[in-house]
């Protein structure tokens, strides 16, 4: 028998999000005879880390992180990075503007893909053949307003550095042949064509794949679509007079009712137990209310009080959402970071007391 | 056999940041070694053991102590250091 010299085994990058898209994807490739690995993208407003910071323990099973729950679907490793500090340039200056919110979808992608191609590029370098050959993502033509339109396709490639190795499997057939298309590594003929906001062709193909169950975002990928977020972050940023975030400000935007009775302060509130849980590890950090003569919620305070009056006031607004609510007194306490309390007992504000445009979000 | 437990505190860290603690501090670690990660977010007792599955690491045990949970692992044959 003669010595067949073996053909390379080609190897993907694939961007996973959790969602339909980039699970098809995937499967496209696999069905292609490609090896793939996952990455998963940390940018601090995704979905997954606020669903599981403030999860029951009995709600495991539903709000379990849905890129580990689809790489393990798929049989894929699955890489994840924080991304979270380099990606608020992203946010805060995003070269091609936002979406219908404060998602800067098309810089977002961008930047992933770039990522993503310097992954490729260090491991080709480390490990050669080993390392990988190409990325794909999920993406679809005109599927999104903003940043899955065809125009913005070709930028993506050139802008993140990626150019001809960044193939998406959905649509690849209503773009110009990649280079795992030219070189023969992947059959371009047994690729998709998919465009438009139309599911069902998604849908077909998951059924053939005998995908049952997955998960459907709605929006986008992260809070950044979401209008209260993004409200509530547009706020952040009046408040403090100037465009920046910490990561745990926009971990405590997916949290709790927040009011903001005069400008250099806004509570915090709770509005059940797994928030409660939530919140409390932000003691350290901020100055806390809890109500002490009967059960209520936790609330946090950002910013400060000018005066004994705006405690009083925010006591009362927290009294308002506690179950003493009805009473004609209820007594709190009031915790600054470093421990130091002191209680205060107030009558729980009216709710027409509390203004709507106090609302944020 | 290397009978050394590493330990990594992720404490208060929320999910997914202490999976992707763990997946950064098994970079440094050699095939066979024993790494004890302790966290308060129980959703790390969901996520790094699946994971470890996915990325071909063995659980040896998980559990529960007052408000905290862990999870003690074997590094598996690629620590994915190619990253
Ligand atoms: S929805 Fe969020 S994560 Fe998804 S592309 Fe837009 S900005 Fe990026």
């Amino acid at each position: 028998m003669t010595e067949a010299t073996q053909p390379i085994q080609r190897r993907a990058i694939a961007l996973v999000s959790g969602g339909l898209d980039s699970m098809l994807a995937v499967k496209v490739m696999q069905e292609q005879g490609i090896e793939v690995e996952g990455v998963n993208f940390f940018t601090g407003f995704c979905v997954e880390g606020h669903t599981h910071a403030i999860r029951k323990k009995d709600q495991e099973k539903q709000k379990r992180n849905n890129a580990l729950w689809v790489a393990e679907q798929l049989g894929i490793k699955l890489h994840i990075v924080d991304i979270s500090e380099e990606y608020k340039d992203v946010v805060l200056n995003p070269k091609h503007g936002y979406g219908a919110h404060l998602n800067p979808c098309l810089d977002c992608k961008i930047f992933m893909v770039n990522q993503a191609t310097l992954m490729i590029n260090k491991a080709r370098e480390l490990a050669g053949d080993r390392g990988f050959d190409f990325i794909i993502t999920g993406e679809v033509i005109g599927q999104r307003p903003k940043s899955q339109r065809k125009e913005t396709m070709p930028i993506i490639s050139q802008e993140s550095g990626a150019d001809d190795r960044l193939l998406r499997p959905l649509c690849a057939r209503n773009l110009p042949a990649t280079l795992p298309e030219r070189e023969g590594w992947v059959d371009r003929e047994a690729l998709y064509d998919f465009s438009g906001r139309n599911r069902k062709p998604q849908m077909a193909l998951a059924k053939r794949f005998g995908l049952e169950e997955f998960a459907q975002p709605a929006g986008g990928c992260c809070f950044l679509t979401d209008e209260s977020y993004s409200n509530k972050l547009a706020d952040l940023w009046k408040a403090r007079n100037e465009r920046r975030y910490e990561l745990d400000d926009i971990m405590l935007l997916k949290v709790g009712r927040h009011i903001r009775p005069q400008p250099h302060y806004k509570l915090i509130i709770s509005r059940e137990e797994g928030e409660n849980r939530f919140l409390e590890g932000y003691r350290y950090q901020f100055t806390s209310i809890t109500t002490v003569s009967c059960p209520g919620p936790l609330a946090l305070v950002d910013g400060q009080f000018h005066s004994d009056e705006e405690l009083a006031q925010a006591a009362a607004i927290v009294a308002r959402y506690s179950k003493g609510r009805v009473m004609d007194e209820v007594t709190l306490e009031i915790r600054q970071p470093d421990g130091v309390a002191r209680q205060v007992t107030v009558a729980p504000a009216h709710p027409e007391a509390v203004l709507p445009a106090w609302n944020v979000g | 056999m290397n009978d050394t437990v590493h330990e990594l505190d992720v404490r208060r860290l929320l999910c997914p940041m202490p999976v992707i603690k763990t997946q950064n501090r098994i970079r440094t670690l050699a095939t066979g070694d024993t790494l004890k990660v302790v966290c308060t977010d129980p959703g790390a007792l969901n996520d790094i053991p699946a994971w470890c599955r996915i990325n071909g690491h063995e659980v040896l045990e998980t559990g529960e102590q007052g408000n905290e949970v862990f999870v003690v692992l074997r590094v598996g044959e690629d620590n994915g250091a190619l990253f």
